[in-house]
C-alpha cells in the first residue's frame, strides 16, 4: 500500500538517512500500520468536529514584561559544535 | 533496616515525624538498593550519603526515582535515547522542581523506551528492563524502569509520563499504582516532548495514598506550560473504604470484547468488580462505541505529534552529530537519493545513527500522516475519531460516577515476545489509549493475580478506574477503598529480604 518511493520521499521529509534493506523493512511495517488504521473508515465522521486538545483553553497570556535570558553558555554549552558564541553548522550550500 | 524497603512512602514519613527513622538514612537505605540494582531499572542513580536538598515540606527528604524524560539540571538526561548520550539540560522540569521544593530528593533516573514510544521498555537505548516478579518478562513501558523501580524495592516511589498507557500499563504489568492525571493538571515543562497533546506526568506507587501525595506536590498551573491549568481545589489524601452511593460503569469494548484479552486477566477482573458491588457500589454495563477504534486514532495523532516534536533532534543544538557524508556514497536508500547539501547530510545522518527502529518508525508515519495528499485522510479523520470517542466518555459519565477496565488485555509478556511486531505491540495500550484521547485522568492499582493464557507463573494484573475531567480527589478515593478489599500484597516474590 505504501510503496518504495513513497517511502524515501517521506524519509526526505522527516530527514532520516534509511538504508536500503530500512528501506524494505519500513514500506512493510508501514504498510501493515496503515492497514489497521484504516478501520476507521468504517465510521461516519460527517460534521464531526476535530480535536486538536482536550482542555477548553484560548489565548493564554501574560504581561509583555521582559525577563532576563540564560547566558549564552549555558545555552551553548551542550552543542556539539559552539563557536564564537554560535552553533557551527556544516555549510548548507555545499 | 530492610524493613524500611517495604513501607510505603507514607509509613516512612510517618516513622520519620516519630522520630523512628533518620531522614537521610531512609534516603541512604534506597541509594544502596538502587545501587544493586539488577533490573536495569536505573540510567542513572545516586550515590549512598549524597542526599541534598531541602527536607522541609510534605515529602520530608523521601528519596524519589525520576524517569529520565524529565530534564534535570546538570544531570545525564537522555529520555532513553542515544542520540541525546551524555546530554545535561540547562535547567530542571517543573514537576521535579515541585517535589524538591516539597522535600523529595532525587535518587535516580529511571530507564524508559526511547522517547516514551514503547510498551516494553525493550525499546530503550541502553538496554532493556526486567520485570521484578519474572525477569524473563518485560516490565511495561514507557515508565518501565520507574515501575521495576517501585516494584523491585529500588525505589519507594517514582514519577512517570502517560501518553497512551505509560504509567498505567507498566503500574499494572509490575502490580504498583500508576495514576495519569487528567491532561492540563501538571505542568509539562522540562518533560521531553513525545506527544504535547497527550502527555502527562504521574506518579508510580506502592499505594493509592502515596499516589495522592506526589499528585499534590506536582499539580498547578506554571506560566511556563500554557496548557498546565492546575487541579481546582487541589487533592485530598483518600480515605474512603466503601462505595455507597457511587455508580460504577463497565465498558464492554475494553474488558470482555477488548481485542486480545486473556482469561486469566477476565477472571481476576471480574473478581474485582464483584469486589467493588459488595464495597456498595452500583455497577452496571455501559458502552464506548469508538473505543475500538482507539489505537488507529492513537498511531496516527501521537506519531504525527512525534514528528514535529523530535524534528529538533537535528545534531546542531544538543546531543549526538555525525559527518555529513563526504560523497554520493551518503544518502537514501544507499546513496540512490544523495541529499542535496552537506548540512541536509548531516541532518539526515545523525538521526539515521541516534534514533532506534521505533523511533525511525513512528517518525515515519507521523510524516507521511501529515503529508500533502494524506492529511486528511489519517490526521483529520483521526482527530473526528478523537471527538467521538471524548463524547463517548461524556455520555458514559451522565450514567456513572466512574469507569472500570482492566488496564492491559494481558499480563507482563516475555522479552521479545512482541519486538518484531510493532502491531502487536501497539495493542498493549488497547485500554488505555482511549483515556488518553479524552484526556481524563485513570489510574492502575494491582487487582491481583493470573497466570498469563500460555501458561507460567502468576503474574499481576492491574485494574483501571477512570473519572471525570480533574476528578483526582474522587478516584483516588475510590481507588482506596478498592484497593483497601483487594488486600494486593505488592511484594514480587523474592524481594523479601
Amino acid at each position: 500500500m505504501i510503496d518504495r518511493d513513497q517511502v524515501l520521499h517521506v524519509a526526505r521529509l522527516a530527514r532520516l538517512e534509511l538504508t536500503e534493506p530500512e528501506l524494505e523493512r519500513m514500506a512493510g511495517e508501514l504498510s501493515g500500520i496503515l492497514d489497521h488504521v484504516e478501520r476507521m473508515n468504517e465510521l461516519d465522521l460527517e460534521g464531526v468536529e476535530p480535536t486538536s486538545h482536550v482542555v477548553a483553553l484560548e489565548n493564554v497570556l501574560r504581561a509583555d514584561e521582559p525577563r532576563p535570558s540564560w547566558p549564552r553558555e549555558r545555552v551553548l554549552d551542550p552543542a556539539p559544535d559552539p563557536d564564537e558564541g554560535a552553533f557551527r553548522v556544516p555549510s548548507p550550500q555545499a | 533496616m530492610s524493613d524500611v524497603l517495604e513501607l510505603t512512602a507514607a509509613q516512612a514519613l510517618e516513622r520519620i515525624s516519630a522520630g523512628e527513622l533518620d531522614r537521610d538514612e531512609y534516603f541512604d537505605v534506597y541509594a544502596q538498593a538502587a545501587a544493586g540494582d539488577e533490573l536495569g531499572a536505573y540510567l542513572w542513580r545516586a550515590e549512598p550519603g549524597s542526599a541534598n536538598g531541602t527536607t522541609d515540606g510534605p515529602l520530608g527528604g523521601a528519596p524519589v526515582a525520576v524517569k529520565d524524560i524529565f530534564c534535570t539540571e546538570g544531570i545525564e538526561t537522555t529520555a532513553g535515547s542515544r542520540i541525546l548520550e551524555g546530554y545535561r539540560p540547562p535547567y530542571t522540569a517543573m514537576a521535579v522542581r515541585k517535589l524538591s521544593e516539597s522535600g523529595g530528593r532525587i535518587l535516580g533516573k529511571t530507564n524508559m523506551d526511547e522517547f516514551a514510544m514503547g510498551s516494553s521498555n525493550e525499546n530503550s537505548g541502553y538496554g532493556p528492563v526486567r520485570n521484578p516478579w519474572d525477569r524473563e518478562r518485560v516490565p511495561g513501558g514507557s515508565s518501565g524502569g520507574s515501575a521495576a523501580a517501585v516494584a523491585g524495592r529500588l525505589a519507594p516511589w517514582a514519577i512517570g509520563t502517560d501518553t497512551g498507557g505509560s504509567i498505567r500499563q507498566p503500574a499494572s504489568l509490575c502490580g504498583v499504582v500508576g495514576l495519569k492525571p487528567t491532561y492540563g493538571a501538571i505542568s509539562r515543562y522540562g518533560m521531553i516532548a513525545f506527544a504535547s497533546s497527550l502527555d502527562q506526568c504521574g506518579p508510580l506507587t506502592r499505594d493509592v495514598t502515596d499516589a495522592a501525595i506526589l499528585l499534590r506536590a506536582m499539580e498547578g498551573r506554571d506560566h511556563c506550560d500554557s496548557t498546565s491549568v492546575g487541579i481546582e481545589g487541589g487533592v485530598a489524601l483518600p480515605s474512603r473504604t466503601d462505595l455507597k452511593g457511587l455508580r460504577f460503569g463497565v465498558p464492554r469494548e475494553l474488558s470482555a470484547d477488548a481485542e486480545g484479552i486473556e482469561a486469566g486477566v477476565t477472571e481476576v477482573f471480574d473478581h474485582a468488580i464483584e469486589q467493588i458491588r459488595e464495597l456498595g457500589a452500583e455497577v452496571d454495563e455501559c458502552e464506548l462505541p469508538h473505543s475500538s477504534h482507539g489505537i488507529s486514532a492513537y498511531y496516527i495523532l501521537a506519531p504525527a505529534e512525534a514528528s514535529a516534536n523530535l524534528a529538533r533532534y537535528d545534531g546542531v543544538r544538543y546531543g549526538l552529530r555525525s559527518a555529513a557524508a563526504a560523497d554520493a556514497e551518503g544518502g537514501l536508500g544507499d546513496g540512490i537519493a544523495p541529499a542535496e547539501t552537506e548540512l541536509v547530510s548531516m541532518y539526515e545522518r545523525t538521526r539515521a545513527a541516534g534514533f532506534g527502529a521505533e523511533v525511525k518508525r513512528r517518525i515515519m508515519l507521523g510524516t507521511y500522516a501529515l503529508s500533502s495528499g494524506y492529511y486528511e485522510a489519517y490526521y483529520g479523520r483521526a482527530q473526528r475519531v478523537r471527538t467521538k470517542i471524548a463524547q463517548d466518555f461524556a455520555t458514559a459519565f451522565e450514567r456513572f460516577d466512574y469507569l472500570v477496565t482492566p488496564t492491559s488485555p494481558t499480563v507482563a509478556f516475555e522479552l521479545g515476545a512482541r519486538a518484531e511486531n510493532p502491531l502487536a505491540m501497539y495493542m498493549s495500550d488497547y485500554c488505555t489509549v482511549p483515556m488518553s484521547l479524552a484526556g481524563l485522568p485513570a489510574v492502575s492499582i494491582p487487582a491481583g493475580l493470573a497466570a498469563p493464557d500460555d501458561g507460567g507463573s502468576e503474574l499481576p494484573v492491574g485494574l483501571q478506574i477512570v473519572a471525570p475531567a480533574f476528578g483526582e480527589t474522587g478516584l483516588l478515593d475510590a481507588a482506596h477503598a478498592v484497593e483497601g478489599a483487594i488486600g494486593f500484597d505488592n511484594a514480587p516474590p523474592g524481594s523479601r529480604s
